[in-house]
C-alpha cells in the first residue's frame, strides 16, 4: 500500500512515495539516499538509526515513515553545515570516539540531542535529586544518556570524554 | 588461500603502469570516496609519520555518516534479497512451497536449493543452497528477492519448507565419549597444522603427572565459557551487479583478496572479473573473514537478475547463526608449584565445540604454551561436532578464553599459597618460549606488571576477601597477565608510486574495520619514503589494488605495514638512482612482502597486565567495573591516538565477556534463543567507567622494519580474568563459569 | 510485515470504531513495541488506526491531588514532569529505567502499559508459543526461563511483563481510563491483566477496540518519598531481572504505610499485598522486612532457571525498605 509522504530532511523538503510497511530508517536509506542514519539491528535494540525528528532523537527503525508525514528529519549530515562540522563531530574526530565509525552519526545526534535535554532539565536514572531544576553532565549522567546507542568497536571512554569537552563550553 | 605470490619487485616508469584500467585513481563514485588524505582530514598540511598521534583520517566522513558502508553505494534501481532460514537443525528438507510467494506483486524470485546455481566448492563458510540437507538452525535454505525490501521480507514468509528432521546433538561437556582430536580446516591464511594456528593439538614438555606429584601446592579446576557473538554493530550486507564483463560486489569484509578467490571458485569465474569494494566496514572482529555467504547469496540473487543490483542485509538476528562464533568451551587447568613459588607443571586440556560440517579448532590452550617457566607441561585440545553453524575467530581467538582459565587458576594458586599475585607471576617469569625454547623477540611483561601495579596502587590492595565494602557495595581488585601472538600473514603486496608533482599514492587491497589502517598505513608509507603525510595517497578495500591479507590476528601492521614499507623503500631507492630527480612519466613500484629470516627464529608476541577494580551489590550481587587499567608491550606504537582506541575497545570487550556475553543454545531444538541485541548483552555506555592504556612504546628489534607488535587482540585477553579475580577479592567467590552474573554471586 | 493500511483517527469515537469493527485492526501510538513485532510478524495487523495525535498529550491536576496523565504522553514527559518527579518519584525513576532515552521518546504511556512480553519464545515465530498461537505450546517451560515469571505463571504461559512504569503504576493504585466500543469505563492498573491461566494469548482484559485515554495517579502522600529499584544484567539499556517500587512512612519506629510492587517476576506488574499486610503497624526493622517478603515469595513456583529470582526479588525488597527506612 503506498502512500505519498513529505519530510523535511536535513533543511530539504522531500516527497517520496512509501510503502505503508517502510520505516522511517528505509525511506531515508533506501527512497532518499540519506544514509547517514544507519541500520544496526532494526529493533531499537542498538540506537545505530537515531535521527532527531521534530527536535527529538528517536529510533528511525521502529518509526513509520506514514506516521510522521511534514516532520523535520535531522540526521548526523544535517548538523554540520557545508564543511564545517559542528562541535561534537569535531570532538569525536580530536577524541578518537569510534573506530569502525558505523555506530557514530547515531552517536552524534544522540550526544547532541542529550545536551539539550540536560538544559531542558529532563532527568536520568542516575540523577541523584530529581527534582534538581538541572542536571549537570557528569560522566556518569552522560554514560547514562549515552547508553541507548551501543558501539561495538567500544569507543565508550572516548566518547564520554568528547562529549564532555563539548558540554564544559 | 593465501598462496603466497613469488617475491618480487615490479619497477616501471609512469603512474598507474598496472594499466589504467587496473588502478583509476579516483574512479569510484565521487561520493563514495575511497581515499582520503590526511591533509583533508586536517584542513592542513600534516607532518607526521610513526609515532604521530594523528586523527583518523577518514574522520570527516564518519561522524556526518559519509563513509560508504557494503549497502551504502548508491546503485541504480536495486532488486533486494531477503534470506530465510531453516527451522530445524538437522534433517532434510523434504517439500518447497514457493507459489504464494511468486504469486505476491512486487517478488522477482525465490532461490532455494531446488533452483539455486551449483557451486564448485565445498566449504560450508561459502556454499550454500546446494542440497536438501539442514546442518544447523537457521541455515539458509532460501531467499526471496523482490522489487523493496518490504515486499522481499514479506514474501520470504510465504515460502514454506517441510522437513524431516532429526535428533539434535548441540551438547558441550567434557565428559562426552566421542571427543576428538582437532584436524583443523585450513585457513585464515595460517598454516595447516591440527589448530588453527598451525600448531599441534598436544604438546608435552617433560612429565606433566611427575611434576604434579612433586608440587607442594596444586590447583586443578574447571573453567567453562560459553558462545559468543560478534556482533559488529554493521550487519554484514552485500551489493551485487552481474554483468557479462564484471561482476562487482561491495561487501563489509576483513579483507578482498580472500573471499576473491572463495568465491571466483564456488561461481567458477576468473577471480579478475569478481571485483570486490570494501573500503569501510562497520566493525568485524573475525566474523567478516573467511566466512562470505553474504557475498554467495548476493551474487546467486545477482545471477538471477542479470544486469541489476541486489541488495543483501542479514538481520540482527540472523548473524547469530550464518557469520560464525566463538565456539564454547570447557578447560581443565592444572598447576603445580613448589615452596617458593616456582611453577613446576602446567596442564591445560580444553574441550571445544565445532560443528560437524567443518572442523574449526581454535588454540585455547596457546597461552599457556606461552605464559610461565615450568619444566613439566602439556597441553590437549579435544573438540565435541555438534549440530552447529560453523565457528570461527572472534577478537583474541584462542587465548581470550584460554587465558580466562590460566589466569583465574593463577590467581586461585597464588591466594592457596598466600603469594601476591603480581609476584607469583614474576616468580614464573620465563627466560625463552616455555615450549619452543627459541627466544622471545621482545617481551617486556614484568615492565607492564610493575609500572600498572604503581600506577593502579597495587599495594594498597586489601588481599583478604569481602574485606572492603561501601554504600552496600563490596570492592575488589585483581589483576592478569595478557599475550597475543603477533603473526605476519602471507600473501600481500603494495605498490607505492609517485607522479611528477611530487605526490605519492600507495595501494593495496587491505581493509579498515576500524582499527584505523587509513591513517596507520600512510603513516608507514611517509616514513618510509620520508615524506610528509600529506604527500602520501592511500588505496585500500578494493581488489583492483596489489592483493592483501586478510585483517585479523593483530596482523594489519605485520603484514600489511611491512610490504608498503618495502615498496616505498624501494620507490624511494628507485627514485634515489635516478639521482633524486622524478621522472616526468613518474614511477612506480610494486613489491610482495619481502621475507625475512628473523621470522623462524624469534617467537613474536604481544604482552599486557591488566588490572581491574569492581564493585559487588551486597544484596544482589549486581557487578560494576569502574576502573581498568592496562599497560601494554606491542612494540612502536605507529599512531598512539588509534592504538589506544584498539586497546580501550579490547578492554572493553574483555568486560562485556566478563559479565553479559553467552548464548543460550536451547537444546530440544539446537537453536540460539537469545538472538538479538536485547538478548544478547555487549557493553553498553554505562557498563564502562575509568578505563586507563598505558604503552610501553619499546622497539621490537626483529618483527619488522616499524619494530610494532600487534595492538588489534591482546587488550581482550586477561581482562575476564582480571575482573573474576577481582570479584573473588570483593565477595570470596570464585566464578569459573563465564559469564559473571549476579545470580552467581549474591547470597 | 504483512501489508496494511494506515489510518490517522480523526477523533476518539472513529478511531474506536475504526478498530472495533475489523478483528484484523489495530492501535498505533508510539509503534516502538507493535513496529517491532510487526517485523517479525508475530503480530500481524491489515489496518492501523495511528492515534498519537489524537490522545492527550499532557498532564492535568485532579481535583483531589492526584494527576491525570493523558495516554499520549511520551514517557520521556512523564518521567521529566516536574509534578510527577515530586510527588511520584518512583515514577520518574521507573521510567528512566526503561528502554532507552530514544525509545522513550517514541514510547507513550498508554503503549507502554501494553507493550507485550520479551519471551523470545513470544518473539520467534517458528517456535510453538501458547501466547501467539494458542494451543501450540510453552517452548520456555522446559525451555530459557531466566527471564521468566515465578509469580502468578501456569503451565500455559510463563511469560514475564516488562513494563517499568507499570510497576510503579501498580504500586500507587493507578487507574486506566478507557474508551470502548461500548462507552467509557475506569480500570484499576491492578486489575488490568488478566491470569495466564485464563488464556494467555489476551494480555488484558481491555476489549478489541478499547482505547487507552489517559491514567489517573491518585493522591497518595507518602509516594513522595518512594523509590523504584531495578535490578539487571547490564547497568542500562536492559530488561529488569528484578524491580521494586516502594513507598514507606514509619512513625515512632512502626511502619504507617507502605506500598510496594515488584515487576520482572509476572505476567504483570505484581503487587506485593501480602508484605504491605506483614508490615503494617510493625516495626520497621530487617528482620520484619525481610519476613514480609518471605511471606510474599512464599507463593513463587520459579522454575530451574529462575529460582535465584526468589532469593533475589528478596533481598531487593529488603534492600528497598531499609534505604526507605534510612531516608524517613
Ligand atoms: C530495545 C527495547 C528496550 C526496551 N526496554 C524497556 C524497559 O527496560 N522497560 C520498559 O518498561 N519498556 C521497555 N521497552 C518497551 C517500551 O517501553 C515500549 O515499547 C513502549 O512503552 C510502547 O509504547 P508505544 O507507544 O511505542 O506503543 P506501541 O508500540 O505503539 O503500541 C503497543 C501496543 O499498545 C497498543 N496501544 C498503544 N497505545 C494504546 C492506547 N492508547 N490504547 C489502546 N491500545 C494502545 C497498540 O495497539 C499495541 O498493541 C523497550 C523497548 C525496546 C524496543
Ligand atoms: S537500527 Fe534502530 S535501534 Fe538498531
Ligand atoms: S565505532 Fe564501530 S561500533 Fe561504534
Amino acid at each position: 500500500m503506498e502512500r505519498k509522504i513529505t519530510l523535511r530532511v536535513d533543511g530539504k523538503e522531500r516527497t517520496l512515495t512509501v510503502d505503508t510497511r517502510t520505516t522511517l530508517l528505509d525511506a531515508l536509506r533506501e527512497r532518499l539516499g540519506v544514509t547517514s542514519a544507519k541500520k544496526g539491528c532494526d529493533h531499537g535494540q542498538c540506537g545505530a538509526c537515531t535521527v532527531m525528528v521534530d527536535g527529538l532523537r528517536v529510533n528511525s527503525c521502529l518509526t513509520l515513515a506514514v506516521a510522521r508525514e511534514g516532520a523535520e528529519v535531522v540526521t548526523a549530515d544535517g548538523l554540520a553545515e557545508g564543511d564545517e562540522l559542528h562541535p561534537v563531530q569535531r570532538s569525536f574526530i580530536s577524541h578518537d570516539a569510534f573506530q569502525c565509525g558505523y555506530c557514530t552519526p547515531g552517536q552524534i545526534i544522540s550526544a547532541v540531542a542529550m545536551m539539550r535535554e540536560a538544559e531542558e532539565g529532563w532527568p536520568s536514572v542516575v540523577s541523584e535529586d530529581l527534582d534538581a531544576d538541572e542536571f549537570p553532565l557528569s560522566r556518569e549522567e552522560i554514560a547514562e544518556r549515552m547508553s541507548g546507542n551501543l558501539c561495538r568497536c567500544a569507543a565508550y571512554v572516548n566518547i564520554v570524554e568528547a562529549i564532555e569537552e563539548v558540554a564544559r563550553s | 588461500m593465501n598462496d603466497q605470490p613469488s617475491r618480487r619487485t615490479v619497477i616501471k616508469a609512469g603512474v598507474g603502469a598496472l594499466g589504467a584500467a587496473v588502478l583509476p585513481v579516483g574512479a569510484d563514485p565521487a561520493r563514495a570516496s575511497t581515499a582520503v588524505t590526511a591533509v583533508e582530514a586536517a584542513g592542513r598540511p600534516v607532518r607526521g609519520g610513526i609515532g604521530a598521534a594523528l586523527k583518523r583520517v577518514e574522520g570527516p566522513l564518519k561522524v556526518r555518516g559519509a563513509a560508504t558502508y557494503a549497502y551504502e553505494w548508491p546503485v541504480e534501481n536495486p532488486a533486494y534479497l531477503y534470506p530465510l532460514l531453516s527451522t530445524i537443525a538437522t534433517g532434510r528438507i523434504t517439500g518447497v512451497g514457493t507459489e504464494a510467494a511468486l504469486a505476491e506483486p512486487g517478488v522477482l524470485g525465490v532461490l532455494t536449493h531446488l533452483n539455486a546455481p551449483k557451486l564448485a566448492s565445498a566449504e560450508p563458510e561459502v556454499v550454500i543452497l546446494q542440497s536438501d540437507r539442514v546442518l544447523h538452525h537457521g541455515q539458509i535454505v532460501g531467499a526471496v528477492i523482490a522489487e523493496s525490501i518490504e515486499t522481499a521480507r514479506y514474501a520470504a514468509g510465504l515460502v514454506t519448507f517441510e522437513y524431516a528432521a532429526e535428533p539434535v546433538d548441540v551438547d558441550l561437556r567434557a565428559d562426552r565419549d566421542d571427543l576428538r582430536k582437532p584436524q583443523h580446516a585450513q585457513g585464515f591464511g595460517q598454516l595447516p597444522g591440527d589448530l588453527m594456528n598451525g600448531s599441534p593439538a598436544d604438546t608435552a614438555v617433560g612429565d606433566f603427572e611427575a611434576g604434579m606429584a612433586s608440587a607442594v601446592h596444586q590447583l586443578d579446576e574447571t573453567y567453562t565459557t560459553p558462545i559468543q557473538q560478534h556482533n559488529p554493530m554493521e550487519p554484514h550486507a552485500a551489493v551485487a551487479t552481474w554483468t557479462d564483463d564484471e561482476i562487482t560486489l561491495y561487501c563489509g569484509s576483513q579483507g578482498v583478496t580472500t573471499p576473491q578467490g572463495l568465491l571466483a571458485t564456488a561461481f567458477g569465474v576468473e577471480p579478475a572479473r569478481l571485483r570486490l569494494v570494501s573500503p569501510y566496514v562497520g566493525g568485524a572482529f573475525g566474523s567478516k573473514d573467511f566466512s562470505a555467504l553474504w557475498g554467495t547469496l548476493a551474487l546467486m540473487g545477482a545471477r538471477l537478475v542479470p544486469g541489476r543490483p541486489v541488495k543483501l542485509m542479514f538481520t540482527r538476528q540472523q548473524m547469530f547463526t550464518l557469520v560464525g562464533h566463538r565456539p564454547a568451551s570447557v578447560q581443565r587447568v592444572r598447576l603445580g608449584a613448589d615452596a617458593r613459588g616456582r611453577l613446576v607443571a602446567i596442564a591445560h586440556d580444553t574441550v571445544q565445540e565445532t560443528a560437524k560440517a567443518k572442523q574449526y579448532a581454535e588454540q585455547t590452550v596457546q597461552g599457556s604454551r606461552t605464559m610461565y617457566a615450568a619444566p613439566h607441561r602439556r597441553t590437549t585440545t579435544r573438540i565435541a561436532l555438534l549440530d552447529l553453524p560453523v565457528p570461527t575467530i572472534m577478537r583474541g581467538p584462542g587465548e581470550s578464553t584460554g587465558m580466562f582459565a590460566l589466569e583465574s587458576a593463577m590467581d586461585e594458586l597464588a591466594l592457596k599459597m598466600g603469594m601476591d599475585p603480581i609476584e607469583f607471576r614474576l616468580r614464573n617469569e620465563p627466560e625463552t618460549h616455555p615450549e619452543s625454547g627459541q627466544p622471545f623477540s621482545s617481551r617486556h611483561l614484568v615492565r607492564c606488571f610493575e609500572e600498572g601495579a604503581r600506577r593502579f596502587g597495587w599495594k594498597h590492595r586489601d588481599k583478604k576477601p569481602r574485606a572492603r565494602r561501601k554504600d552496600g557495595w563490596l570492592i575488589g581488585t585483581g589483576v592478569a597477565a595478557a599475550t597475543y601472538p603477533s603473526p605476519r600473514l602471507p600473501g600481500s603486496t603494495a605498490s607505492a608510486s609517485v607522479d611528477k608533482d611530487g605526490r605519492y599514492t600507495v595501494r593495496i587491497a587491505a581493509s579498515d574495520i576500524g582499527t584505523g589502517s587509513w591513517t596507520t598505513l600512510a603513516q608507514i608509507a611517509a616514513e618510509a619514503l620520508g615524506v610528509p603525510l600529506d604527500r602520501v595517497t592511500l588505496h585500500i578495500g578494493d581488489t583492483r589494488y596489489p592483493r592483501a591479507s586478510s585483517g585479523g590476528f593483530s596482523s594489519g601492521i605485520n603484514s600489511w605495514g611491512t610490504t608498503i614499507y618495502a615498496a616505498a623503500r624501494e620507490l624511494r631507492a628507485a627514485l634515489d638512482k635516478n639521482g633524486g630527480t622524478i621522472p616526468a612519466e613518474g614511477l612506480e613500484v610494486t613489491t610482495a612482502m619481502p621475507d625475512d629470516p628473523n621470522l623462524a627464529k624469534y617467537e613474536f608476541n604481544s604482552f599486557g597486565a591488566q588490572f581491574a577494580e569492581v564493585r559487588v551489590h551486597e544484596d544482589t550481587g549486581e557487578v560494576r567495573v569502574p576502573r581498568l587499567l592496562g599497560v601494554f608491550d606491542i612494540g612502536r606504537v605507529i599512531n598512539p591516538l588509534t592504538a589506544r582506541s584498539q586497546l580501550l575497545g579490547g578492554m572493553t570487550w574483555g568486560l562485556s565477556m566478563a559479565l553479559f556475553e553467552e548464548t543460550v543454545v536451547d537444546h530440544r531444538y539446537g537453536n540460539f534463543v537469545n538472538n538479538d541485541l536485547a538478548g544478547y548483552h555487549v557493553a553498553a555506555n554505562a557498563d564502562v567507567g575509568s578505563i586507563e592504556v598505558h604503552m610501553l612504546d619499546e622497539r621490537d628489534p626483529y618483527i619488522n622494519p616499524m619494530g610494532s607488535k600487534g595492538a588489534g587482540e591482546v587488550g581482550i585477553i586477561g581482562t575476564a580474568a582480571a575482573i573474576a579475580n577481582a570479584v573473588h577479592n570483593a565477595t570470596g567467590v570464585r566464578v569459573r563459569d563465564l559469564p559473571i552474573t549476579l545470580d552467581k554471586l549474591f547470597r | 510485515m504483512k501489508p496494511f493500511v494506515y489510518e490517522r483517527a480523526t477523533d476518539v469515537s472513529s478511531a474506536v470504531a475504526a478498530v472495533a469493527g475489523r478483528p484484523d485492526a489495530s492501535f498505533l501510538a508510539g509503534g516502538s513495541n507493535l513496529v517491532d513485532l510487526m517485523k517479525m510478524e508475530v503480530v500481524k495487523p491489515e489496518l492501523l488506526v495511528d492515534i498519537r495525535h489524537l490522545i492527550s498529550h499532557t498532564i492535568e491536576e485532579l481535583p483531589g491531588g492526584g494527576l491525570r496523565i493523558g495516554a499520549g504522553v511520551s514517557n520521556n514527559e512523564l518521567a521529566a514532569d516536574r509534578r510527577v518527579r515530586r510527588r511520584y518519584p518512583m515514577v520518574s525513576q521507573a521510567v528512566l529505567a526503561g528502554a532507552s532515552f530514544q525509545l522513550r521518546n517514541l514510547a507513550t504511556v498508554g503503549g507502554n502499559f501494553l507493550q507485550r512480553t520479551r519471551c523470545p519464545y513470544f518473539r520467534d515465530v517458528s517456535m510453538p508459543c501458547n501466547k501467539r498461537e494458542p494451543g501450540t505450546a510453552c517452548s520456555a517451560l522446559e525451555g530459557h526461563q531466566r527471564d521468566m515469571a515465578i509469580l502468578g505463571a501456569s503451565e500455559s504461559c510463563v511469560a514475564m511483563h516488562p513494563s517499568d512504569m507499570g510497576v510503579a503504576m501498580a504500586a500507587l493504585d493507578a487507574v486506566i481510563r478507557t474508551v470502548g466500543p461500548d462507552g467509557e469505563r475506569t480500570i484499576p492498573v491492578n486489575e488490568l491483566y488478566r491470569s495466564p491461566a485464563d488464556g494467555p494469548e489476551r494480555d488484558t482484559v481491555l476489549k478489541h477496540g478499547e482505547l487507552i485515554t489517559a491514567v489517573d495517579l491518585p493522591d497518595v502522600p507518602v509516594a513522595a518519598t518512594s523509590r523504584y529499584r531495578k535490578v539487571r544484567d547490564r547497568a542500562s539499556y536492559a530488561f529488569a531481572l528484578v524491580s521494586v517500587a516502594a513507598a514507606l512512612r514509619v512513625r515512632g519506629g512502626a511502619v504507617r504505610e507502605v506500598r510496594i510492587a515488584l515487576g520482572g517476576v509476572a505476567h504483570k506488574p505484581w503487587r506485593a499485598r501480602t508484605a504491605e499486610r506483614h508490615l503494617i503497624g510493625r516495626p520497621a526493622t530487617e528482620a520484619n522486612f525481610r519476613a514480609a517478603a518471605e511471606a510474599e515469595l512464599a507463593a513463587a513456583e520459579p522454575l530451574k532457571g529462575n529460582a535465584f529470582k526468589v532469593p533475589l526479588a528478596r533481598n531487593t525488597i529488603v534492600s528497598m525498605l531499609r534505604t526507605l527506612a534510612e531516608e524517613a
